[in-house]
């Protein structure tokens, strides 16, 4: 096999879908970072977004890529909704219990997709697009779409928390929630702007798994576990780890056809779980260990 | 036999009520006693279930066996080896915090799933596999449906008792401590992922027990049959509505959950074709949203953990506080 049948068939697809899980990661890692549960309705959140969209795109005749920014911002919120409902009140309990009422969140997410739109595969746009050829290097418009978009918003999250207050509160909460409340950072705002952006990360990745592939109910469900193994790969609570995590993820997903059966890709994020857990538990950037 | 045949839609609900009331004692072990996330609980089903369906169907072609063994081999077969899976998983994730094994699980019942898909020589794939021998499964429906009642209720029965009987010994007392404050259980020297472990051992082996309850009654096996996010997360309805910790509320959980399902059921069939297919989605959603009611409402559940002893006047109010706490023990960091 040559460099560019590699990248052509391996490499580019696995950066793509690397990005796709990156994006959730973030998301799971943050909302470790800044309330010490793990979130296993991120899944199917990112599924409800992916719907937004195509609701959005259908019946305003709109360009899905135009949906986009609609999706994310009225996930972001209806994140917030969420956590008011279903995992406010539990903030007193052990963590995990909030994690079992995610669990049911993720549950209730999906059904409420299977009851509105049904349970069939759909997609964005009907048709095939081209590749286009770039040097011998075959990239579909799509494909470029996804990886600027995300390099945009991660750029745009990290000058947020380095520069803006907001965003330096949000790092100082995740570093000591106590010390932070002592000096004077609203715990409350903290976790609604981290609900916002987990949220709205949370759309892009489904938006962009259902214009690459195709839009399900249970695409979300699927994507979950590699999400995690990404955020846990590159180690909970950093931001950074999740993007690095999220690319090893989707690269190797895409290697893994080369050793293992192709109905067994989706375990490799599993592997990759397991053998971090086993290994190296703070993961890639010294993380936290729950 | 007019009269019997009355009693086989109750009969066939408490069949499943048994089989539901396995899985959650299964359950109780793991969360109720030792605080652990397990939310693969469809997987250790599904691997008990195939395991017993291999083990005592006759030979077939193309795949592995049947071995045409007797079903309590059968069953045996399956604890066994829903034990086996889980030793490695609970190795590797119970030195840490509960989520960690709870996205484990989740890939473990998707492995499960995938290899029950794509194995033909071991499950026939989607064929599935069928021809599965039942106990008495040669009298007419209504009889052999009330004697397989027998058999599965003598069994969740004997389940039942020795997990209590587990529970009132040193060991329980010792997993309630582990679960209620790890650091102090490790001070007196117990080894706390260890004792996990075995909680989490017994506990999958359980839920495979329940799996080859289930494959004896069906007597058909197809990837499909189990539907791994339900399964999962009506079991673990069962144990939260029912009250984590003790095994009597896990039963009565078992046996409201199953029968507002099946029962919800019976109503949705009565709707136009175009809105039942819905309304099964609409049932899910409402099973996910009654269990953050009970989280809300009464996070300890229908039938809460009894604490055995009264104590002293000082500690009277906090332990009566602590008792309407959830069963979970403070295991976050």
């Amino acid at each position: 096999m040559d460099l560019l049948s590699f990248i052509n068939f391996f490499l580019l697809p696995g950066i793509v879908q690397g990005a796709i899980y990156a994006l959730g990661a973030i998301g799971v890692t943050l909302i470790y970072a800044i309330m010490r549960y793990g979130h296993f309705a991120h899944g199917d959140l990112a599924t409800f977004g992916a719907f937004i969209a195509l609701a959005v795109t259908t019946a305003l005749g709109l360009s899905p890529y135009a949906a986009l920014p609609v999706a994310v911002v009225f996930t972001g919120i209806f994140a917030i909704c969420i956590d008011r409902l279903f995992y406010a009140h539990l903030r007193t309990f052990p963590k995990i219990i909030t994690t079992i009422a995610s669990f049911g969140v993720a549950l209730m997410l999906r059904s409420f997709v299977q009851v509105v739109w049904g349970v069939n595969t759909t997609s964005y746009v009907h048709g095939i697009t081209r590749p286009e050829n770039w040097l011998g290097i075959r990239i579909k418009s799509h494909e470029i779409i996804t990886l600027v978009v995300a390099v945009a918003l991660v750029v745009i999250l990290h000058q947020f928390l380095t520069r803006n207050k907001w965003g330096k509160a949000m790092r100082a909460m995740s570093d000591n929630p106590d010390l932070a409340l002592l000096s004077g950072v609203d715990n409350g705002k903290v976790i609604a702007l981290t609900w916002i952006i987990a949220g709205g990360l949370c759309a892009a990745s489904g938006f962009f798994l259902g214009i690459n592939t195709e839009l399900k109910s249970v695409m979300g469900w699927n994507i979950l576990l590699p999400t995690f193994a990404a955020a846990i790969l590159g180690g909970v609570g950093r931001i950074e780890g999740a993007i690095v995590g999220g690319l090893i993820v989707g690269i190797a997903e895409e290697l893994s056809v080369l050793i293992i059966p192709g109905e067994y890709k989706v375990m490799s994020a599993f592997a990759i779980l397991l053998l971090v857990l086993l290994v190296r538990p703070t993961g890639l950037f010294r993380g936290k260990v729950l | 036999m007019e009269w019997i045949s009355i009693l086989n839609y109750p009969v066939y609900l408490a069949i499943f009520v048994c089989i539901y009331g396995c899985l959650a004692i299964g359950l109780n072990i793991q969360w109720g006693y030792a605080g652990l996330f397990n939310a693969g609980v469809a997987g250790f089903f599904a691997i008990g279930a195939y395991t017993s369906a291999i083990l005592t169907t006759p030979h077939a072609e193309g795949r592995i066996g049947g071995f045409d063994l007797p079903v309590p081999a059968g069953i045996v077969g399956a604890m066994l080896l829903a034990a086996l899976i889980a030793w490695p998983i609970g190795r590797i994730c119970l030195r840490f915090r509960s989520d960690y094994l709870a996205i484990v699980t989740i890939g473990v019942a998707e492995g499960i799933r995938l290899v029950a898909r794509s194995e033909e020589w071991l499950t026939n794939s989607a064929r599935g596999i069928s021809g599965i021998p039942r106990p008495f499964g040669d009298l007419p429906y209504a009889q052999a449906q009330l004697a397989y009642l027998g058999i599965t209720a003598a069994i969740l029965l004997v389940v039942y008792l020795l997990v209590e009987r587990q529970a009132v010994s040193p060991w329980g007392r010792m997993m309630r401590a582990i679960r209620d404050n790890e650091d102090a259980a490790r001070a007196m020297g117990k080894d706390v992922p260890h004792r996990r472990l075995e909680a989490f051992v017994l506990g999958s082996a359980t839920m495979g027990l329940a799996g080859a309850l289930y494959v004896h009654l069906a007597r058909t096996i197809t990837p499909d049959a189990i539907d791994p996010m339900l399964v999962t997360f009506l079991v673990w309805i069962m144990v939260i509505l029912g009250g984590s910790g003790n095994n009597r509320g896990v039963l009565l959980g078992a046996v409201i959950v199953w029968v507002i399902w099946s029962m919800s059921e019976i109503v949705t069939d009565q709707l136009p074709a175009e809105f039942a297919l819905k309304a099964k989605y609409g049932r899910m959603f409402l099973i996910g949203l009654l269990l953050q009611v009970v989280l809300r409402f009464r996070p300890q559940g229908l039938l809460p953990e009894a604490l055995r002893k009264t104590p002293r006047d000082g500690n009277r109010r906090r332990a009566a506080e602590d008792r309407t706490a959830p069963a979970a023990g403070k295991i976050e960091d």
